[in-house]
């Protein structure tokens, strides 16, 4: 059965029709074409397709469609603030903190959603926001570095 | 990559319509609520449903307060809220540690304590895709008929998995179940079934409301233990709660222990409340209760990490929980 849904995607108003059993990650990717958000694993195992709902992280592989009448969605795309890369994303970039890069976008979704509540996370609190994120490239140490790096960058500029 | 098969997705907008359609539709619906068990189990074709009830938005299933009776907590509240509620971390550490450890932040933002508490049991042999578990052959909990880890068994020893049930069951809460024919409230504790197949004695057509801690636990101490191999995230390969009451003259007024992943019900180790309660707590004591509780543990091969570890770990376990709660502390 198909329901017309209307979200808020990266803060525009979207008005779309989708089969209920449609699932979120498979609506931006398949139908809506934000190919940024990835499917490692389709289980909930790997977070790399972290999206926030209604402000919050959660793996799109296991949202349905039917359920996200009304919904605020923000995809990695929507990360980038005006024009310019997120903090988080120029730190990853500095430093490498992606190598296949599959598992970076939600890499990125946590690392922001962690700086957002807690701007000057210990070594211990990044890895714990991260613990749903698996990365097969990296051994994490240049990603943990990225994050803190992050950090700085935004305490010194107070950007949110 | 594994697929969503198709099915029926029904959203009523109250618990009144969520009940009538399970009654309704029968043994081809399931509820979903936050779908973190559902959802993967459908891909890997363990769950066939072909109508799905979702629980998600119904407000009576929401909040979390405090009451006359205890503490309730409703049970779609997610395993985020449930870690965090303020309430619960003073009173209840055990079960803000347990939902804290639930697979991982951006699946506790999805999942529910109510999803939690009927988590499926699990077992090596059936947490896999269709085509696996095609190739190596079907057991007896889905599309098969023998058990692969013990085929002599005549039922299926998948273990009891969810973090939370144990320390709910060792705080004595009560589960409020609602169905059309009404409202019933039950001990959590009688609502398993040592059957890794019907491992609920909850009825079918019964929605779980909300749990209720009661009064009563409130002042009692409380902790939880898990192990697993990795500290991000992964299922429980035992788990001990404990909680106990202890006087001003060091004797113990109440004590309970109740063990998870030894079997596919929680187990309460009994030698925890005839051995402890109305004694001055001391290790020896607490070492008897251990061995008790090593003794009722039957880890199998179908769960990380070898049996008879697992099984030595539920006395380790048990015998630095309640040391903990005792002030015994000594080797941590
Ligand atoms: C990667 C991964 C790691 C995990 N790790 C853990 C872990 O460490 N520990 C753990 O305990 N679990 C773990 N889980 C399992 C699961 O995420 C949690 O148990 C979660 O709390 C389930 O809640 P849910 O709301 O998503 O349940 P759902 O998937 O929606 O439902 C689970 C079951 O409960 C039933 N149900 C749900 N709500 C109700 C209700 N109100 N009344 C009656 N029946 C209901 C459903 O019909 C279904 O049978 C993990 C899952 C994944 C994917
Ligand atoms: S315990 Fe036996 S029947 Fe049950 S899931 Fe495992 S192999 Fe299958
Ligand atoms: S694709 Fe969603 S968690 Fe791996
Ligand atoms: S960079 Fe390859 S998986 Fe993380």
């Amino acid at each position: 059965m198909k329901k017309k849904i209307q979200l808020t995607l990266n803060g525009k108003s979207t008005s779309i029709e989708v089969p209920n059993h449609r699932l979120l990650l498979d609506l931006l990717r398949d139908e809506i074409g934000l190919t940024g958000t990835k499917e490692g694993c389709g289980t909930g195992d790997c977070g790399a397709c972290t999206v926030y709902l209604n402000g919050k992280p959660v793996n799109s592989c296991l949202v349905l469609s039917g359920e996200l009448d009304g919904a605020d969605i923000v995809t990695i795309e929507g990360l980038k603030i005006g024009p310019e890369l997120h903090p988080v994303q120029k730190a990853f970039i500095q430093d490498g903190g992606a190598q296949c890069g599959y598992c970076t976008p939600g890499m990125l979704m946590m690392s922001k959603a962690l700086l957002d509540e807690n701007p000057n996370p210990t070594e211990e609190e990044i890895r714990y926001a991260l613990s749903g994120n698996l990365c097969r490239c990296t051994g994490y140490a240049k990603i943990i570095q990225a994050v803190q790096d992050a950090a700085v960058m935004i305490r010194n500029k107070h950007v949110q | 990559m594994l697929r969503l098969p198709e099915f029926n997705y029904i959203q009523p907008r109250s618990l009144k319509q969520a009940t009538k359609a399970l009654a309704d539709l029968g043994a081809d619906a399931m509820l979903v609520a936050g779908g973190t068990d559902v959802y993967p189990k459908m891909k890997r074709g363990q769950f066939t449903p072909r109508h799905l009830i979702s629980l998600r938005g119904l407000r009576e299933l929401k909040g979390i307060r405090d009451s006359k009776e205890g503490l309730w907590i409703g049970a779609g509240e997610s395993l985020t809220t449930v870690s965090n509620h303020r309430l619960i971390a003073k009173h209840f550490p055990a079960l803000a540690h347990a939902a804290e450890s639930v697979s991982t932040p951006q699946l506790r933002n999805m999942g529910t304590i109510g999803g939690n508490v009927f988590v499926d049991t699990r077992c090596n042999y059936y947490d896999q895709t269709f085509f696996w578990r095609q190739a190596v052959g079907f057991c007896m909990k889905k599309d098969g008929q023998i058990c692969l880890v013990a085929p002599g068994s005549s039922k299926c020893l998948a273990i009891a998995s969810s973090d939370t049930s144990p320390v709910l069951v060792s705080l004595g809460a009560e589960a409020v179940l609602v169905s059309r024919q009404g409202e019933r409230r039950v001990k959590l504790g009688e609502l398993y079934r040592d059957d890794g197949i019907d491992y609920s004695t909850k009825a079918k057509d019964e929605v779980l409301k909300g749990l209720l801690i009661p009064k009563e636990a409130l002042g009692r101490r409380n902790v939880y233990l898990k192990l697993r191999r990795r500290g991000s995230f992964d299922f429980p390969i035992l788990g001990v709660a404990a909680t106990m009451d202890i006087d001003e003259r060091g004797e113990c007024r109440y004590a309970s222990v109740v063990l998870t992943a030894v079997a596919s019900a929680p187990k309460i180790v009994p030698e925890a409340s005839t051995l402890l309660q109305g004694k001055k707590v001391t290790k020896e004591l607490i070492d008897t209760v251990a061995d008790a509780a090593a003794k009722i543990s039957h880890p199998l091969d179908n769960a990380d990490m070898d049996y008879w570890y697992r099984k030595r770990m539920a006395k380790v376990y048990t015998r630095r929980a309640l040391e903990s709660l005792a002030g015994l502390d000594s080797s941590a």
